[in-house]
């Protein structure tokens, strides 16, 4: 009966062979699904085996994926951001609002991101400033974000965007490669230098695993809580950019119900959702299970909303199959 | 700290009572009788789901499937309804319940014995749920002429002054409170949420407390799903969507923890009914009813403030719920 706690427990640190080897056949098993399901797909559908299909595909994950890497490393550190769907929707208002005033892209990019930020701090000051419990925070600052947008736009859509400002969510750098997908790539590096070798993401992990020890450790737990925060919200930002470029136009429902799909998206990848534990390589694949599922059932012509089954059984068979088998062989 | 309870619910009562006096000051009749009963009346579906909601947040554990349990035991009824018209309504109730009950015992069985976390699980059942709806229903709607009188009109009925979906909040409301405060089940709620460690030693079950729950939970969803249905004559698949927030909300504006084990029926039900004033107060003195949710947002933060000051004149220990989970796992 001690499972969860072993595993909550544990520094990264000093892992032992028997947990380093559950972690590590973490990723392996959701690879081995993401090739299952890319295997299933390809004879599933004729279409599916094709560059620029997949490169469609690709879209499905990006955007939701740049939120995740931040909200990975606010879950290891043992907190939450439901408000990022909300934050899309108010820098993406921001945005339609400058562009109907005649702003140009860089000045709407700038806007975009910075709207991310203001969010984030608003966030991180509430929680770590006034130490309030992140799950409720954010459910109202989710309320209050996407209220703004509504406030401003009611039942209107902004739509005219000036033409180079589509190249952040159409645009493609090199052949089949979107600059969604590239900036995905790149992203995803540098998140998984920031978690897995620096100091700072070594802090994130005491502070998931242990915040009591942190604090007495010297580690600035409310500053490094308060930049995840600020991080989290300039990511959103940036999705905000991307969705609003890829789609042209916005309404106060914009990603609507995106947070449930990132912080899927963050514990299918192997992130405790206790704290604690948890890699970027491991969501990075998630990312990858979660558009090769949507995409090769939509090319099955399966609806939307019966996709999401699968997503939501995908996140808990994923998470019960290694506890049921880790209990198996404790029995033994 | 029963005194500051009491305190902060009288507190509460006071703020919407200025509230109400507040509105009628710009509206004439807001805080007529008739108005008031209509308010309460409107909000009855939102205080019944809270207290579900506040049974689980209780015992440290949220339900974010609320919405999407109502959204498909209505769904559910609507169509059994429908398509069977002779089949008395009790036993069209008794299934709502009994099929809501069902879906918060799939909740509450994976996290009592598999253990995942109760947030991973309800956002996995909130997409699960919603996404049966639209397979049951293909997608299609139930309209009002296709459901019987009698399913439809139940609700509304009007029984010494108030209509029959009022009388079932406020017996459902006594009920909680019934066992909340007087049964082996309630002490055991506070005691798991409150202090998972003593309570283990007290020899009270976590996860069995956990799991009935969810089913109390799932079960007042699916009476909801009932009286959602029937109270706006037509079933979708996008019915209530969103609204488990708002079941949270009025638990945190009600002076519940999140963190478990504290909070009182009657902070539910006001809570519930401080944002039921607000939605029908705002198009009454003329504020777009696009800033209700920016509005509630700014409650709910408000609120979450104000909790948390509250609990810390309580004198929490903040190694509490640190150490909790190791006993309680």
């Amino acid at each position: 009966m001690t499972d969860t706690a072993h595993t909550k427990r544990t520094i990264p640190d000093r892992l032992g062979t028997k947990t380093s080897r559950i972690l590590a056949s973490w990723e392996v098993l959701l690879f081995g699904v993401a090739v299952l399901i890319f295997i299933f797909n390809a004879f599933a559908s004729p279409y599916f085996l094709d560059a620029w299909n997949l490169s469609d595909a690709t879209f499905n994950f990006t955007e939701k994926a740049m939120i995740a890497f931040a909200m990975a490393l606010l879950v290891i550190a043992g907190e939450i951001d439901l408000s990022v769907a909300a934050i899309i929707a108010l820098a993406s208002t921001a945005m339609g609002a400058a562009a109907q005033m005649g702003i140009g892209t860089p000045g709407l990019v700038a806007i975009g991101i910075g709207t991310g930020l203001a969010c984030g701090a608003v966030n991180g000051l509430l929680v770590s400033g006034l130490r309030l419990p992140s799950i409720v925070v954010t459910i109202g600052t989710m309320s209050l974000f996407r209220g703004i947008s509504y406030i401003v736009l009611g039942d209107q859509a902004y739509g005219k965007y000036p033409a180079s400002f589509a190249f952040f969510g159409q645009g493609y750098v090199a052949w089949v490669f979107s600059f969604e997908f590239v900036l995905f790539a790149v992203l995803a590096i540098l998140f998984a230098i920031l978690l897995h070798a620096t100091n700072f993401g070594r802090q994130v992990f005491v502070i998931g695993n242990n915040e009591f020890a942190a604090r007495f450790s010297g580690i600035p737990v409310e500053r490094v809580k308060f930049i995840l925060f600020l991080l989290t919200g300039l990511m959103s930002g940036v999705a905000a950019v991307c969705l609003t470029s890829r789609l042209g136009s916005t309404r106060p429902s914009i990603a609507q119900g995106w947070e449930l799909e990132v912080v899927t998206m963050v514990v299918l990848g192997g992130v405790s959702i206790l704290g604690g534990a948890g890699t970027i390589g491991g969501v990075v694949i998630a990312a990858f299970v979660m558009g090769l599922v949507t995409f090769g059932l939509g090319l099955l012509n399966v609806p939307g909303i019966v996709m999401s089954i699968f997503v939501g059984l995908l996140l808990i068979i994923t998470i019960a199959v290694p506890i049921i088998a880790r209990r198996v062989r404790d029995m033994r | 700290m029963k005194k500051i309870l009491k305190h902060r619910e009288i507190l509460l009562l006071a703020i919407i009572a200025i509230m109400i006096a507040g509105f009628a000051s710009r509206a004439q009749g807001f805080a007529a009788p008739g108005n008031l009963a209509n308010i309460f009346n409107d909000t009855s579906i939102l205080i019944i789901l809270a207290l579900g909601q506040m049974t689980v947040i209780l015992t440290k554990s949220i339900d974010l499937s609320v919405a999407a349990n109502l959204a498909f035991t209505g769904m559910a009824v609507a169509m059994a309804d429908a398509a069977y018209p002779g089949l008395p309504l009790i036993l069209l109730v008794v299934m709502a319940i009994g099929i809501g009950a069902c879906l918060g015992a799939i909740n509450g069985y994976l996290v009592w014995a598999l253990q995942i976390p109760p947030i991973v699980v309800t956002l996995g059942t909130l997409t699960i749920y919603r996404g049966m709806a639209f397979v049951l229903s293909g997608g299609a709607w139930v309209n009002a002429h296709q459901m019987t009188p009698t399913f439809l009109n139940f609700p509304r009925m009007p029984l010494l002054g108030l209509p029959v979906l009022a009388w079932i909040a406020i017996g459902i409301v006594i009920g909680a409170w019934f066992v909340l405060t007087r049964l082996p089940f309630g002490r055991a709620a506070y005691a798991s949420g409150g202090n998972p460690t003593a309570a283990v030693y007290a020899g009270i079950d976590i996860g069995r407390t956990r799991f009935f729950a969810f089913v109390l939970s799932g079960a007042l969803a699916g009476l909801c799903g009932y009286l959602w249905v029937s109270r706006y004559a037509v079933a979708y698949v996008d019915v209530a969507i969103g609204f488990e927030l708002d079941t949270v909300a009025a638990c945190v504006i009600g002076g519940i923890s999140i963190a478990g084990g504290i909070g009182s029926v009657g902070g539910a039900v006001l809570g519930a009914l401080f944002l039921g004033v607000i939605k029908n107060a705002l198009p009454v003195i003329g504020i777009s009813p696009f800033a209700q949710m920016a509005i509630s947002g700014i409650v709910i933060v408000l609120a979450v403030v104000f909790n948390a000051r509250a609990e810390r004149r309580a004198g929490r220990i903040i190694l509490r719920d640190r150490a909790a989970p190791e006993i309680s796992a």
